[in-house]
């Protein structure tokens, strides 16, 4: 995100605390999609995710004057979905969510092996990250999709900057573990 | 246990190895940049590495790409939630600070890197005046804290003497050189800046009558690049 363009974000939560809709509306519109997305590979649901928007949004509205502007609006959004999801996850049972996981986001494509015997890493590749933990999942989408920095993810996820590091060594470790179970070498580790 | 901790003591990613995913997303600073460039340029092996990660960072933007988008359904949602709120009121802080913030997020990178490069001469000026008086009548070159001499404040020095001021706050797209060739044509400079975007602006060094001021004051309101004129004091 661009500095100008973090700046503006400021500008909306200013006049958002202030009751402005068409503040909200504006910052609804630059952020809903990457806060669904998020939300969407934790819970694994479109169904809770798309609620979960509204949650995070109807939030935003409510505590949009306690902004102190000390990160950025992108990462606040995130922390906010971050535990919305985690809450959200939590009154379901993991079974539940389990048996959900596959329907949720899975596509057309084939199952790791198969899409190996196409020699299509990259169809492998999607579906090993998909496998990941939710742990793993949130800090790989956090510093590849979200663009992250390291301070930033420390924040979202409340962990210290240094367990945020070695935390995504472990989860691209077991990607490559994965990919080496359905026989992509990619020669790492 | 032992054997645990050992094992993962020789998983632990090495300082530059673990930076490696964010160097592939661009979020490092600049110091850490050069810093992995450098390693990656000598070691084949965290270049290989690298070269995996950029696969992954690659097929983690697919991945998220390929998930869509909410239904206008969540929207409506929120903004029926937003409607059953009670309604608020602003406060006069919060009116301010947005102002102000509105304002900056207003000017084009230009103006505001004129405004700040004008009030960082007039910091200079002030400090090279300061420099100048206290160095004035000191034949000396090392003095004390105790020096006597002229009972003259160094502020009283520094003053306008009565020369007219007026706040001023200039149009959004105004250019450094616009800015510039004002000050100068008026010769004024500005003293400091204050809430809302405004600029506190001398002219001269003579006091003006009070005809004279308010010519001024017409003559500043009719500049293309000032949206806004008011005496100060």
């Amino acid at each position: 995100m661009s500095a100008a363009q973090a700046a503006s974000d400021d500008v909306l939560i200013a006049r958002i605390a202030q009751g402005d809709r068409l503040a909200m509306q504006v910052l609804y519109g630059r952020h809903h999609v990457r806060v669904f997305r998020f939300g969407l590979r934790l819970v694994r649901n479109e169904q809770v995710a798309e609620d979960l928007i509204s949650e995070v949004f109807l939030d935003v509205w409510r505590q949009a004057g306690k902004f102190e502007g000390r990160s950025a609006v992108s990462t606040w959004l995130l922390a906010i979905t971050r535990f919305k999801a985690l809450s959200a996850m939590r009154r379901r049972k993991d079974a539940e969510l389990d048996d959900e996981a596959a329907n949720a986001i899975e596509d057309t494509s084939d199952d790791p092996e198969v899409a190996v015997q196409k020699k299509d890493t990259s169809e492998a590749l999607r579906k090993c990250l998909t496998s990941l933990s939710s742990e793993h999942r949130e800090i790989v989408d956090l510093v590849y999709y979200h663009e992250k920095s390291v301070e930033e993810v420390a924040e979202i996820v409340g962990i210290p900057e240094n367990t945020v590091k070695t935390r995504l060594f472990y989860a691209r470790k077991k990607l490559a573990d994965l990919l080496k179970a359905a026989g992509v070498e990619r020669g790492w580790p | 246990m032992m054997a645990t901790n050992k094992k993962m003591l020789e998983q632990e990613p090495g300082e530059i190895e673990a930076l490696l995913p964010w160097h592939a997303a661009g979020t490092l600073n600049a110091r850490d940049i050069r810093r992995v460039e450098e390693a990656l340029a000598r070691d084949p092996s965290l270049a290989k590495q690298y070269a995996a990660i950029q696969e992954e960072y690659a097929e983690t933007i697919a991945l998220n790409e390929s998930l869509g988008a909410p239904s206008a359904r969540a929207m409506a949602k929120l903004f029926a939630a937003i409607d059953a709120e009670p309604v608020r009121k602003p406060s006069a802080s919060l009116r301010i600070s947005t102002g102000i913030a509105e304002f900056f997020s207003g000017l084009s990178p230009r103006t505001l890197a004129t405004a700040a490069a004008v009030g960082a001469v007039a910091l200079l000026l002030q400090a090279g005046v300061i420099g100048a008086i206290l160095s004035q009548g000191q034949p000396g070159s090392f003095q004390t804290a105790s020096l006597s001499g002229p009972k003259d404040t160094v502020t009283r020095s520094l003053g306008s003497d009565g020369a007219p001021r007026a706040f001023v706050r200039f149009v959004p797209d105004a250019r450094v050189s616009d800015i510039a060739a004002f000050l100068d044509a008026n010769q004024a400079s500005i003293v400091d800046s204050s809430a809302g975007g405004m600029f506190r602006v001398q002219f001269g060094d003579k006091p003006m009558s009070r005809q004279e001021v308010a010519g001024l004051m017409t003559r500043l309101q009719n500049e293309k690049i000032i949206n806004l004129a008011a005496p100060a004091q």
